[in-house]
């Protein structure tokens, strides 16, 4: 018999590789955040932007997936956060809107806006999109402003309606090390991609001078993180209390969460590592692995062993738990076997990416006539 | 404090999303029509080998690809909005409504943005039958994406499946399988997506006819039209009979709706079909709201009571019906609902009273209420009347359903007479001869586009004030945000998709000017 506590630890899991796996493909918004200083002329330009152009629809797949899944499977979340801390959600979403047109309309003659407007389009949603969704994550640690009243409807603390969070130098911390981890990625899967001697060696370069803020916000984040009070779910009675290092607490208490973590970590070292020093372009499998494995462990923290994955600093009784933000026993259940699909997904998406990148891309491809953003 | 509605707040939220959700449905429709008629020529391409359907696949590929993306970014805002604006109702009903959404996103989004780029770039680096599977699935993916989300917003329509959690304080799924097949849900997806592939093949054939009339391109033109021209009757034959099954739907499970589609205020045996009519205003009233009349109308008689009922003597319900009530037909008045609705209002309250105070005598005894068939049946049924300020309240704008639904099926006759005569002078050989024609297959083609949107205006408009029906109305389930948040946010959506519209119809002129490569 499966429980519905079964359910909300698996959905919880699924939720948690989705939002990993979004976090890895963001590669494509940290590659379009530099691509006003990593391409030395146009032709270098439209290749970067080619190579990260035929993966924005997995990226913005991911991130739809990810939302629906989240309120299928916490709908509480899903009403608290994006109906209470409007202005993060929103600022996403329009970063992103504005990087799906931006692909397709840049090169096009007669596109209205001209192309550097589309690519400053691609720009802001590179820069914005992982720092903002760095920063909305980051709140399932450090809390948000909201209550809840008897009917579980959110009344959100402030005016700022989530910007608020801007304010919490640990939401900065992991909001700017996703955005240099998402550049780090987008580096190795330029690396990997493109036929480009040039384009390579000034990549080369740039992974080192972003894998230093990168370890910089992160270590700060992590440290902060083990160090700091959390927020603790009574199994019994669901009371939120407070209690010194739970996140601690929880790594320790899961032991495969730390291992995952660990991998996780090392995993992107190790991606880094091998392309820097050994001049590798499989780093962005290792790191892309890594990405996952770290985000996932960042998740099980979040919302496993007694936790709550979204505090409120305003109503410690209206924070958030796997157990009181879930839908129904039966729900979760149908969910459950749609999930059963996932694998399938995987495979073919693997093919078909594999299909498409067999060949790097070119100087000679993008000045002939096929269809290139 | 969630219980001040702002009312403005209300009306911003239901703008936004309006403003969302039109726009939406400029692209997406094209999306899914077009991705079947690009895999159809194609297939044609890999059986005869004949280079002119490649490249004639690879032209409308292009214009597939320009209008592909911008309804993506559409979209993602709309499934996010429910949550930003209408926060209330994510919860209230999230545990049935977020289950499509999810499958939405690992079934057929997936299958689409996957093959998508297969079918962009993989012209020369994957084998003919792969691209051609590709495409396929694209078309697939698109269609299985309207059905989800179809799914989801029949169940806002006409809610099946599920029961309430007084404990939750929401609607919890108990039957997917009522959710998936929900009638509402299976009209409407057939009703949506020939009405897409029917918007797409007016799309291709009045580019066309505008290549015949410049004189150029004229093999492709034909041969586009040839394939336009079957999908587009075939589509608009089931939009046709879709359109007819929906209404019928409609008028049993949501007949305050269709009665103001016909507006029919008194409800009769032997109804007549309204083809044409011009509303009036008139002294009469119900409540504070006047009632429109006739100012003109041709009248088909008994044909709506034989299309809804079967036959002449069927009675069809009118508003007076739901106002007044009509006991013959069991039909509690509005005013008995909303007074019931209320006292299940106070019964939930009343239980969650006795949770804070952790009573656990009146817990039992009130869960035990909620368990009492009569109390579900005769008061639960009406929670979301308690809502509801005045009787007249429930009904919705009557000119706005009638205009919409009217002009939606003249335009449906239309494009069958459009279809047939371009398949009759392609076949006889006379097409480019036929200017006039050819003018009115190119200025038709922003048509479809209108009925699209008149159909989606009627679906929504007409179930004003719910936003699920019965259930839970719109200013219940909106956000407690600033309105001044939502006016920025509506202003800020209005003009970046007016700019992407914009931008979208000029690229697709050049291309179109420019025509398909040699």
């Amino acid at each position: 018999m499966i429980s519905l506590s079964f359910l909300q630890h698996y959905w919880w899991i699924i939720v948690s590789i989705l939002a990993s796996l979004l976090v890895f493909l963001m590669f494509v918004q940290g590659g379009q955040s530099m691509i006003y200083s990593l391409p030395q002329n146009d032709t270098q330009k439209t290749m970067i932007v080619n190579t990260l152009g035929r993966k924005w629809e997995f990226t913005f797949t991911t991130l739809v997936t990810f939302g629906g899944a989240f309120f299928a499977s916490f709908p509480l979340f899903y009403a608290t956060s994006f109906g209470g801390a409007y202005w993060v959600w929103i600022a996403i979403l329009f970063s992103f809107t504005i990087q799906a047109i931006a692909y397709e309309f840049r090169s096009k003659p007669d596109n209205v806006l001209g192309q550097k407007t589309f690519d400053l389009f691609l720009f802001l949603n590179g820069s914005l999109g992982p720092f903002l969704i760095g920063v909305a994550v980051a709140t399932f640690f450090t809390g948000a402003m909201f209550t809840l009243n008897q009917m579980n409807q959110v009344h959100w603390a402030t005016h700022w309606y989530g910007l608020e969070a801007l304010l919490n130098v640990r939401n900065l911390a992991l909001g700017f090390a996703v955005l240099f981890l998402s550049r780090i990625n987008g580096l190795l899967y330029i690396i990997n991609t493109l036929d480009n001697e040039a384009i390579i060696r000034r990549s080369g370069k740039a992974l080192i001078s972003n894998s230093v803020p990168f370890l910089i916000f992160f270590l700060f984040f992590v440290i902060s993180l083990l160090i700091s009070k959390g927020f603790s779910s009574d199994p019994l009675t669901g009371t939120i209390t407070i209690e010194k290092f739970k996140y601690l607490h929880n790594l320790i208490q899961m032991p495969m969460v730390l291992i995952l973590f660990l991998a996780g970590v090392v995993g992107v070292l190790f991606g880094i590592g091998i392309t820097a020093f050994r001049r590798s372009f499989s780093g962005i499998w290792f790191s892309g692995v890594g990405t996952v494995l770290a985000v996932l462990s960042l998740f099980l923290i979040a919302g496993f062993n007694g936790t709550s994955f979204y505090p409120s600093l305003f109503d410690l009784k209206s924070s958030l738990t796997i157990r009181n933000a879930s839908s129904s026993l039966f729900t979760l259940k149908t969910m459950m076997y749609v999930s059963f699909i996932i694998p399938i997904v995987i495979a073919y998406i693997w093919y078909a990416w594999k299909s498409i990148n067999n060949n790097k891309i070119t100087e000679a491809e993008m000045n002939s006539e096929e269809l290139k953003y | 404090m969630i219980d001040n509605i702002d009312l403005s707040l209300v009306d911003w939220s239901r703008a936004q999303f309006a403003l969302t959700a039109v726009y939406h449905w400029l692209f997406v429709p094209l999306t899914l029509g077009l991705s079947f008629i690009l895999a159809i020529m194609e297939t044609i391409y890999v059986k005869t080998g004949k280079e002119e359907w490649r490249r004639i696949t690879r032209f409308w590929m292009t214009l597939f690809g320009i209008n592909f993306a911008i309804g993506i970014a559409t979209g993602i805002i709309l499934e996010f909005e429910f949550g930003t604006n209408w926060s209330n109702y994510s919860w209230f009903v999230g545990d049935i409504f977020g289950a499509p959404l999810a499958v939405e996103g690992i079934l057929a989004f997936f299958l689409e943005s996957t093959f998508v780029a297969v079918m962009f770039f993989g012209w020369n680096k994957v084998n003919k039958k792969f691209h051609l599977v590709s495409t396929w699935l694209v078309a697939i993916g698109a269609s299985l994406s309207a059905l989800w989300i179809l799914v989801a917003n029949a169940w806002m329509q006409h809610p099946v499946g599920m029961i309430f959690n007084p404990e939750t304080a929401r609607n919890e799924m108990v039957n997917f399988w009522a959710v998936l097949f929900n009638q509402i849900a299976v009209d409407k997806f057939l009703h949506t997506i020939s009405s897409g592939f029917l918007l797409a093949s007016m799309f291709v054939l009045g580019i066309s006819a505008w290549y015949l009339i410049r004189k150029r391109e004229e093999q492709m033109a034909k041969k586009s039209i040839l394939i336009a021209g079957v999908f587009g009757l075939l589509s608009s034959l089931m939009v046709a009979y879709t359109g007819d099954e929906s209404a019928r739907t409609v008028s049993k499970v949501q007949p305050v709706k269709f009665a103001s589609m016909e507006a029919l205020y008194e409800g009769k045996n032997n109804a007549g079909l309204i083809a044409f009519g011009v509303l009036k205003n008139t002294d009469i009233k119900i409540g504070n709201q006047n009632v429109k009349k006739f100012a003109l109308k041709i009248q088909i008689p008994g044909l709506l009571s034989v299309l809804t009922g079967g036959d002449r003597d069927s009675y069809v319900q009118g508003l007076s019906d739901h106002i007044s009530g009509n006991e013959k037909l069991e039909i509690v008045p509005t005013g008995e609902k909303m007074l019931r609705g209320k006292y299940a209002m106070t019964v939930l309250e009343s239980y969650k009273k006795a949770r804070v105070i952790n009573d656990t005598a009146l817990i039992a005894s009130i869960k035990k209420v909620f368990k009492d068939n009569e109390f579900q049946n005769g008061y639960f049924k009406y929670f979301g009347y308690a809502s509801i300020d005045k009787p007249e309240d429930v009904i919705p704008n009557v000119t706005v359903s009638f205009y919409s639904f009217h002009l939606m099926v003249v335009l449906g006759f239309l494009f069958i007479l459009i279809f047939s005569v371009a398949l009759y002078l392609l076949f006889k050989g006379t097409i480019s001869d036929n200017k006039w024609f050819l003018w009115i297959a190119l200025l038709s083609i922003p048509l479809p586009y209108i009925a699209g949107e008149l159909g989606w205006l009627l679906t929504e408009i007409g179930r004003q004030p719910w936003i699920i029906q019965d259930m839970m109305t719109v200013s219940k389930a909106v956000s407690q945000i600033s309105t001044g948040s939502v006016i920025t946010t509506f202003i800020l959506f209005a003009v970046l998709f007016t700019t992407l519209l914009i931008s979208e119809v000029s690229i697709m002129v050049k291309q179109i000017k420019t025509g398909p490569k040699h």
